[in-house]
């Protein structure tokens, strides 16, 4: 990693059709930790995640990287709540990120290759993707967003309908991704697995910021009674 | 009843005697329509694909019209094409009237509407199926758009054939600026109208078979060449 990508919100609103979706936000993410984005359906977690990774419009407001925006488009990645498969085999899908970036035949056979051990599908590098099952596609949009060594990973419930192995699995790898140096933004369902992962949380409700930092404080004694009651299973609305 | 299986008897003795006429005019009508056929897929392909991934201004306009040109009549663009290409038309110097290159500008231009129309509707619903991770990826607009095309080849396969069957069918258009001139631009469809015309049902009906079999092969050759139907649904 050359260097790292911090990104600050500044009242950054996003409205469709006259009714506020999701802000007005403001928000600093540090370059480097594992944010996990919690709350209710339709709070607006999917939006922030595309607003940050600048394929969601904003209405008014700024987001701004560290970088410039081609290059902080460039170098980040983002797995979607249902993975995308191309029509084509396993490593075809591996190898697609690194085709569009003009990367040499021989070494995208080696990246692919490694890929395909890392994430468990080697035995089914010819197979058409689309004929993967749940967690496989997963595991195969996950490793295809790794390939390119993204500075910065987006996750929309990557575990969304997976079985307990698959999540373990998973979740191994976005640890280990983790410690290689990228910052990993997450949305959840599952606090469970928010409580193992996360080193800081963003709690949106009705699509406003509820409630920033660190896990550890926001786990132990969230400050406010929504995030409290979310935190214990309570429907809160 | 007689007359179609005194045609089928006449078809049969056409092809297993191997008659020059016939096998001249077959594959005139295969020069013509598949020559009509690769032009009109490089334009129309890529130019459906775009379509399906580009938002301006015109656009859906542009979509209409393009569904409009898909029942162009044969025989006004044969009338068109004719009165450009004749002696006191603007391309009259070319002297292409009366050639088979002047049949194959005629299909061309009643056929590439047609597959653009069929491309630019599969390529709109793979489109959104990509649409979120091409964006993601940071494509360029030809990268997505050589990606549509290669994961939507069969789809666009389809729409291939469906401009051949139109174009190997066609009679109109190809009749006016082909003239229908014994060795040098007649083909199957002129030539069963001319036999119907001459009241010589028998050739007639034996040519006409030939067209169907030549269509069908023509279509299960290109299937099994590209394996659809093969590897699954895409």
């Amino acid at each position: 990693m050359t260097h790292s990508m911090s990104v600050s919100l500044h009242k950054m609103h996003v409205k469709r059709r006259g009714k506020s979706i999701l802000g007005p936000i403001d928000l600093e993410l540090a370059p480097t930790g594992f944010t996990m984005v919690l709350g209710p359906n339709g709070a607006g977690k999917t939006t922030l995640l595309k607003v940050l990774h600048g394929i969601e419009r904003v209405s008014s407001g700024s987001v701004q990287w560290s970088v410039s925006g081609a290059q902080a488009q460039q170098e980040q990645a983002y797995v979607f709540q249902s993975p995308i498969m191309l029509r084509r085999s396993v490593s075809q899908n591996l190898a697609y990120p690194l085709q569009i970036s003009g990367i040499s035949k021989a070494e995208i056979t080696g990246r692919v290759e490694t890929w395909l051990d890392r994430i468990g599908l080697s035995n089914m590098a010819e197979r058409p993707a689309t004929r993967l099952s749940g967690g496989e596609r997963q595991k195969l949009a996950l490793g295809r967003a790794l390939i390119r060594d993204p500075q910065v990973l987006f996750l929309d419930e990557p575990c969304a309908n997976l079985d307990g192995r698959s999540t373990r699995e998973i979740e191994a790898l976005l640890l280990n991704t983790l410690h290689t140096g990228t910052r990993i933004i997450m949305t959840t369902h599952d606090i469970g697995q928010a409580r193992r992962l996360a080193s800081d949380v963003v709690f949106l409700l009705n699509g406003e910021l509820h409630e920033q930092g660190r896990a550890t404080e926001f786990f132990d004694e969230p400050k406010t009674p929504e995030a409290k009651a979310f935190l214990n299973g309570d429907i809160v609305e | 009843m007689n007359d179609i299986l005194s045609g089928i008897q006449a078809a049969f003795w056409l092809i297993v005697t191997l008659d020059a006429d016939l096998i001249e005019i077959t594959l005139r009508s295969l020069q013509v329509s598949l020559s009509a056929l690769v032009i009109a897929s490089v334009l129309a392909l890529p130019f459906g694909t775009w379509l399906a991934v580009r938002r301006f201004r015109y656009r859906r306009a542009t979509i209409a019209t393009l569904n409009a040109l898909m029942g162009l009549p044969p025989v006004v663009v044969g009338l068109i094409v004719y009165l450009l290409l004749s002696r006191s038309g603007p391309f009259g110097v070319l002297g292409l009237l009366f050639t088979p290159t002047a049949m194959i500008i005629a299909q061309v231009i009643i056929i590439t509407p047609l597959i653009a129309s069929i491309a630019h509707q599969a390529m709109r619903e793979l489109w959104a199926e990509y649409h979120d991770l091409l964006i993601s990826l940071n494509t360029t607009k030809r990268q997505r758009i050589m990606t549509l095309i290669w994961d939507g080849r069969r789809a666009l396969l389809t729409a291939g054939l469906a401009g051949f069957g139109r174009a190997i069918g066609e009679v109109g258009a190809i009749m006016i600026v082909g003239g229908n001139i014994d060795h040098a631009t007649r083909v199957l469809t002129t030539a069963i109208a001319l036999e119907t015309g001459k009241g010589d049902f028998e050739l007639a009906l034996g040519l006409g078979f030939v067209l169907i079999a030549l269509a069908l092969l023509v279509n299960f050759g290109i299937h099994s060449l590209s394996k659809t139907e093969r590897e699954g649904r895409w």
